[in-house]
C-alpha cells in the first residue's frame, strides 16, 4: 500500500472515530436533558420526596446538596489555600516537599468510596457524629482537598516571579508579598478553580452514602436555629443529597414513578454541574478584567 | 541598651507576621499529609485484622472463589470468604473498558490536535471538558435505562453484567483519557512535525512515526489514569453489574466488583465482625491498587524523561 493511500485511510478512520465519539457524548447529554427536563416543575424542585407513592419531589435533597457543598467548600478552601501557599511560596526542593507532593497525588487518586469508608469509620463511628451533614462535609473535604490544592497552587505558580521580586524590593516580607501582591493577582484563576471543584463536589455520591447517610428527614424551612432537629441548618441531621438520592431510588426500585423522578433529578444534577462549569470560566474572566487593567 | 538598639535587635512586626503565616500554611499542608497517613493506617489496620484477628489465610481470601461471609463452610469451619470473583470482576471491567476506550481516545485527540484543530477546539474540546465533570451516578442512570435493556434485547438474560459495566466505564473514562492525551499531543514540539513533513512524510506517517512515538509516555499515563478511575468507580458500576458475587464466566451474566460489594455490604454488617472485616480487606485492596496505579504513572514518567 503506498503512503498516500495509507494517509487517506488513516484520516478517514480518525474522522470516523471522532465522529462516533462526538455522537456518543452529545447523544448522552441530550438523552439526559430531553428525558428529564419535561419533569421539572416548581413542585418537583421544592416538595419532599415520597418513597412509596408517585408525585414526590427533590426539594430536601437539593437543599442538602447545596448546604453540604457550601460547608465542604468552607472547610476545604482555607486548608487548600494554606497548603498551596506553602507549597508554592515557602517550600524548598527537598525530601519533605517531595513526600508531601506524593501524599497529595495519592490522595487525589484514591477511589471516593474509600474516602467515604474512612469517613464512616472515623467520623460516623469513632467520633460518634452519626450519619450527619458534618460527617459528609468532612468526607467531601478530604475528597476535594488534593484537587483544590493543586489548582490553587497552579494559579499561584502562574504569577510571574517579577511580582515577588517587586514585593521584596519594596521591603515586604514574603508573607506580605503573598497576601498583598500574589493572591490578588491570582484571584481570578483561583475562583475558576474553586467553582470547577464545586461542580465535582456537587455530583459526588460514593463518598456520602456512608457519611451523610441515605435518608432525608422532613425539614421545617421556617426554623433556622441550627440546634433544632428539624432545622435545615442543623449539621448533625442525616442528609441525603441529590446524587445519593438518584443512586438510592434506582437501586431500591420501589418508587412507583421512579423513572420520572430519576430522569428529572439527573437532569437537575447535570444542569447544575454544567452551570458551574460555564460560570467558572465566565466569572474568572470577568474578575480578571475587573481586577487588572487588562 | 537604648530603645533604637532594642528595636533593631528584635524581630520586626512583618518578620513575626511572616513566621506566623508560614506556620499556618505549613499546618494546613501537614493536615493533608496527616489525613493521607490516617486513611492508610485505619483502612489497613481494619483490613489486615481479617488475617491477624480472624485468622483467615491470605490464600483462601485471594484465591477462594465462593463469597458468602455469613455462611460457615462445614469442612473448614470458616465462612466462605473467597474474594476472587470480585477481584477478577474489577480487573476485567477495568481492562476491557481501557482497551475499548484507548483507540477512541487516541483517534479523537489526533482529530483535535493534528487534523482539525479549529473544529476540535470549537466543538470537541468543550464537550470533552463538560463530560469529565459529569457525576458518575448519571452514567449509572444512563447505563440502567439505555445499556442494560439494550444488552438484554441482544444477548438475552437480565442485561446486567460485565459487558454493561464495561460500556458504562468506557463512556466514563473516555473523556478523561481523551483530554489528557490531547494535552500530551499538544506538548509535542512543533518542529518535530515540521521536520517530518519537510522530509516528505505524509500526515499519517508524521503522526504515526513521530508524534505518537514522542507522546507515548504521556498517552500511557492517560490510560493508567483512566484505569485508576475505572477501578475505583463505585456507584455507576454497582448499578449495572448485577451484584452477584459469582465467578465471572461470561460477559452478560451478573457479576460484581470490589467497589460494588463494598457499597452494598458495609452498611449491613456489624463493626468488628468477620463479615465486616472482610469488607475492609476489600477496601484495603482498592487502596493498594490505587497506590500501584500511582507507582506505574511514576515509572512511566521516569522512563519518558530519559529520552
Amino acid at each position: 500500500m503506498n503512503a498516500k493511500t495509507a494517509d487517506k485511510i488513516a484520516t478517514g478512520v480518525i474522522y470516523a472515530i471522532s465522529g462516533i465519539v462526538a455522537l456518543i457524548l452529545i447523544s448522552m447529554l441530550a438523552f439526559i436533558l430531553i428525558r428529564g427536563v419535561p419533569h421539572l416543575s416548581w413542585h418537583f424542585l421544592t416538595s419532599p420526596a415520597r418513597a412509596f407513592e408517585a408525585g414526590g419531589g427533590i426539594g430536601i435533597q437539593l437543599f442538602n446538596s447545596f448546604y453540604l457543598l457550601i460547608l465542604a467548600m468552607l472547610i476545604s478552601f482555607p486548608i487548600a489555600l494554606g497548603a498551596a501557599i506553602y507549597l508554592n511560596e515557602y517550600a524548598k526542593k527537598g525530601r519533605f516537599t517531595s513526600i508531601v507532593r506524593t501524599a497529595i497525588e495519592i490522595l487525589s487518586s484514591l477511589p471516593s468510596v474509600v474516602v467515604g469508608l474512612f469517613g464512616f469509620l472515623i467520623f460516623v463511628v469513632q467520633f460518634g457524629f452519626g450519619f450527619s451533614i458534618l460527617s459528609g462535609a468532612i468526607a467531601l473535604t478530604i475528597f476535594n482537598l488534593p484537587l483544590l490544592t493543586r489548582s490553587i497552587e497552579t494559579s499561584l505558580a502562574q504569577i510571574p516571579n517579577l511580582q515577588r521580586e517587586a514585593g521584596s524590593a519594596l521591603g515586604l516580607s514574603r508573607w506580605e508579598t503573598v497576601i498583598h501582591v500574589i493572591l490578588p493577582a491570582a484571584v481570578p484563576s483561583i475562583v475558576t478553580g474553586v467553582v470547577l471543584s464545586a461542580g465535582r463536589v456537587f455530583g459526588e455520591a460514593a463518598a456520602l452514602i456512608y457519611t451523610a447517610g441515605q435518608s432525608a428527614p422532613a425539614l421545617n424551612f421556617a426554623d433556622w436555629n441550627p440546634f433544632n432537629i428539624s432545622s435545615p441548618l442543623n449539621p448533625m441531621r442525616p442528609a441525603e443529597t441529590l446524587a445519593v438520592h438518584i443512586w438510592k431510588i434506582n437501586s431500591e426500585g420501589i418508587m412507583p414513578d421512579l423513572n420520572a423522578v430519576s430522569a428529572g433529578a439527573s437532569a437537575v444534577l447535570i444542569i447544575v454541574v454544567l452551570l458551574f462549569n460555564f460560570s467558572a470560566r465566565k466569572i474568572g474572566a470577568k474578575l480578571y478584567k475587573k481586577l487588572t487593567s487588562a | 541598651m537604648d530603645k533604637i538598639t532594642q528595636k533593631l535587635m528584635q524581630k520586626s512586626e512583618s518578620t513575626k507576621k511572616d513566621s506566623l503565616g508560614r506556620a499556618i500554611s505549613l499546618a494546613a499542608l501537614s493536615l493533608i499529609v496527616i489525613v493521607v497517613i490516617s486513611i492508610f493506617t485505619f483502612v489497613m489496620s481494619r483490613g489486615l485484622s481479617t488475617f491477624f484477628h480472624d485468622g483467615v489465610h491470605v490464600k483462601d481470601f485471594l484465591l477462594g472463589s465462593t463469597w458468602n461471609p455469613s455462611v460457615i463452610n462445614p469442612q473448614t469451619k470458616q465462612p466462605y470468604i473467597g474474594a476472587l470473583p470480585m477481584i477478577l470482576g474489577s480487573f476485567i471491567v477495568t481492562f476491557l473498558a481501557a482497551i475499548v476506550a484507548t483507540p477512541f481516545a487516541i483517534g479523537t485527540s489526533l482529530f483535535m490536535t493534528e487534523i482539525a484543530q479549529k473544529r476540535g477546539a470549537k466543538i470537541m474540546q468543550p464537550i470533552i471538558e463538560l463530560l469529565v465533570g459529569i457525576p458518575s451516578v448519571v452514567y449509572g442512570v444512563i447505563g440502567l435505562t439505555v445499556i442494560v435493556p439494550f444488552i438484554r434485547q441482544i444477548f438475552g438474560g437480565s442485561g446486567f453484567g460485565i459487558l454493561s459495566g464495561t460500556i458504562v466505564l468506557f463512556v466514563m473514562i473516555l473523556p478523561t483519557i481523551t483530554s489528557m492525551t490531547v494535552d500530551t499531543l499538544k506538548s509535542v514540539p512543533r518542529h518535530y512535525r515540521e521536520s517530518a513533513l519537510a522530509i516528505g512524510a505524509t500526515r499519517w506517517q508524521m503522526i504515526y512515526k513521530v508524534v505518537l512515538r514522542a507522546a507515548t509516555p504521556g498517552i500511557l499515563t492517560a490510560i493508567v489514569f483512566g484505569m485508576a478511575r475505572a477501578f475505583g468507580e463505585a456507584l455507576a458500576v454497582q448499578m449495572v453489574i448485577g451484584n452477584a458475587a459469582l465467578m465471572p464466566h461470561d460477559l452478560t451474566s451478573p457479576a460484581s466488583t470490589l467497589t460494588s460489594v463494598l457499597t452494598m455490604g458495609i452498611g449491613n454488617t456489624v463493626m468488628g465482625s468477620l463479615q465486616n472485616d472482610v469488607l475492609w480487606t476489600l477496601a484495603m485492596i482498592l487502596l493498594l491498587m490505587s497506590l500501584v496505579f500511582n507507582l506505574v504513572v511514576r515509572a512511566i514518567g521516569r522512563k519518558g524523561e530519559l529520552k
